[in-house]
This record gives structure tokens, sequence and C-alpha cells, in this order.
């Protein structure tokens, strides 16, 4: 059983309220988030392949009073495994790594990822010391991860079972300057 | 037969005082995130940033989790800093695209190994490529040859990171952290 990524994203950041902060992993979670609707507090990613759980791990050190949740795939998730251990000795109390588990690489083909043969990130995940820990394979899952997810008591990692097609991409701005940018004004940092 | 042979003491810098004067430079600047990965000519340093309650400390499993971040500390209004060893700008070359697409300032204190007195010649290959690298990857090099040349140049390069949003790398010569001590 797996997950429409679409309505999956839509109703993890529906409702999100100012706090809610949103890094996504380059690829197929960053054309959800944009899809999901704008916002000046998404971190659209474009590469930096494997970084997006440290990217929110600064973010959610820097922004304690804030909820960040880093939105990414598997393969994205595969190649930068080590933060989970480095989040793990951090445990900060306001960051969610969400992993949208396709169990392949969309951006090139759909090639097979190691979760599809046996690599176990939930497994992983919970070995690092991270507090909480799920599987969501249904709705009534990803409801309780976005209940969760409102009240974050972090931190917490998910794998969500998502269905392995390739909606149309929605593509968001592309400049890093300027997404940095709107992203410190929208939160109200100075230069 | 080959004779057992250990690392020595590991603090190699304990009797030096330029980590104290990144120290300081960094407390001065609001530095308050340092990344790091475990080194020895780092141990001072990494320990006075340890017992700092107002600099977060991040141990590191790879040097390019630290260079993510610094983006992410940066985003949420605070400044970061890494510390590493020559060996450890191989591993972040991808992830400075990041730093390098949106002008996220990244500033790097590297101890350089593989170019003078070293005992281990698997440490060569990276350490003498690190100048080349970090150049095509747009980065302003200081290169700290005396312990008295640290505090300026980290003054300088911490400008340079937070303030014109760069990619700036201090390396810090072999000569200055020591040989590591191999002893039976």
């Amino acid at each position: 059983m797996s997950l429409d990524r679409r309505a999956a994203m839509a109703t993890l950041v529906a409702d999100r309220g100012d706090d809610l902060l949103v890094v996504p992993g380059l690829g197929s979670t960053c054309y959800d988030l944009a899809a999901a609707g704008d916002d000046d507090r998404n971190f659209y990613l474009w590469g930096a392949m494997g970084g997006a759980a440290m990217i929110g791990l600064g973010l959610a050190l820097a922004q304690p009073d804030r909820r960040v949740a880093v939105i990414t795939g598997d393969g994205e998730m595969l190649m930068g495994m080590g933060a989970l251990a480095t989040i793990g000795v951090q445990h900060p109390a306001n960051l969610a790594v969400i992993v949208f588990d396709n169990q392949a690489y969309g951006e090139t083909g759909g090639q097979a990822s190691h979760t599809r043969n046996g690599a176990d990130l939930t497994g992983i995940a919970r070995a690092c010391g991270i507090g909480t820990c799920l599987e969501v394979s249904d709705k009534a899952g990803l409801a309780d991860l976005a209940g969760r997810l409102k009240g974050l008591k972090g931190p917490l990692f998910a794998c969500v079972l998502i269905d392995p097609n390739e909606p149309p991409r929605v593509l968001p701005l592309r400049d890093g300057v300027a997404l940095k940018e709107r992203f410190r004004a929208a939160i109200g940092v100075k230069a | 037969m080959t004779a057992p042979v250990e690392a020595g003491p590991q603090d190699v810098t304990a009797n030096t005082t330029w980590p104290d004067d990144i120290f300081d430079v960094l407390k001065r600047a609001d530095v308050r995130q340092v990344g790091y990965v475990p080194d020895a000519g780092h141990s001072r340093l990494i320990q006075r940033c340890i017992a700092d309650k107002d600099i977060r400390d991040v141990v590191l499993t790879t040097e390019e989790e630290g260079v993510a971040l610094a983006a992410g500390a940066w985003l949420g209004g605070q400044r970061c800093a890494l510390l590493m060893q020559s060996s450890g700008v191989g591993n972040t070359i991808n992830m400075l695209s990041l730093s390098r697409s949106c002008r996220f300032p990244m500033l790097m204190f590297i101890t350089m190994r593989g170019e003078w007195e070293e005992f281990n010649p698997w440490q060569v290959p990276m350490g003498s490529i690190v100048e080349p690298v970090l150049k095509e990857c747009e980065t302003e090099i200081y290169r700290a040859r005396k312990a008295d040349e640290v505090k300026g140049l980290a003054e300088r390069a911490v400008q340079q990171a937070y303030g014109d949003e760069r990619v700036v790398a201090v390396l810090l010569s072999q000569e200055l952290i020591g040989k590591k001590v191999w002893t039976k």
C-alpha cells in the first residue's frame, strides 16, 4: 500500500502556519512542494544532493521557535545518511525529516534505489537515536504524521511509502540567491 | 615482523595559542554554530567551542554535511564556521555548489596535512591539491604559515565570508600544527 505523492505533500503542508519552514530535496519532492503552493518559507533545492537534512539541521538550530520539515526523496536521503547520525547527536526538538520513498531514482529514469532491495531508512534513523521514527503507508498514517508535525516534539523521522508515478513537474524559482533572500526576509532575519 | 606503533598524544595543539586566536575571532563575529569532523590539529579549538555555552558544536560524519549545515544556519539568521583537515576538502566540493549558487557565506578553517614532516604519504595526494581545487570553487584563500599571522587572516576571512557572502578558506600550514607523534 502506498500514497499519492502530491496528495501526501499537500496534506503535510496544509494550514502550515507562519512557523513551518520547509526544505525539500532536489527533484520530485521539490516539484511536489511547489505544486502544493509556493511559499517564501520554502527553500527549494535544485542541487546539493545529500544535503537537505543538514540544511534542515542548521536551520532548526538557528530557529528553535519555528518548526522545520525536510521532505526529501529516498535517493537524496541515501546520499546523505550520515546526517541521520549527526541529527541523532544534536536531537533538535523542532526538526522533522520526512522521506518520500518510491524506491526509485525518479529524476533519472526510475532506476531502483537501495530501499527497493532491503535498505531500511526508518531502521537506520532509529538506530541513529532519532526518538520518533515512523513508517507511513496509508491515509491514517499520513494524518497521524501531519498531526505530529503540527505539534512537533522532535526530532522526528518518517518514511512515507509513495506510488512510483511521475506527476507533471511544477517548477519553482531556480535563482538560489533570490530563494535565500526571500526566505530570510519572510522569517525576519537581518542581512 | 613490524613493531606495533600507536599514535602519541593527540592534542598536538595543547601548547599553541593560535587556536585561541581563531576562537576569539569567531566569538567576536558572533558565530553560533561550529561544524567539525574530529581532527588533531583542531583539537584545542574544538574543545573551546564545546566548552562555550553560546556556540553549538556539531560533530559531523563528513565535511560536506558542514557545508549544508552552514547554509541552513544562515537561512535561519546564524553564522556557522566549519573546521576540517585538508583531506576533508575533497569531501566538500559538490556541496560547495550550494554555497556558490545561493551565495551562502562559507567560512572554513583547514589544518594542512601532507606538506611538511608528514609521516603518512597517503595524506599527500589530497593535501597537495587543496589550493587549486578550492580556487576552482571560487574560494578566497588565506594561508597562515606562522602563528602570529593567524589572527589577522581569520579576521579578514570573517569579514569576507559573512560580509560579502563568499566561500573563504583559512589554510593552517602543517608547520603550525607540528609533527604528528608516532611512538612505540
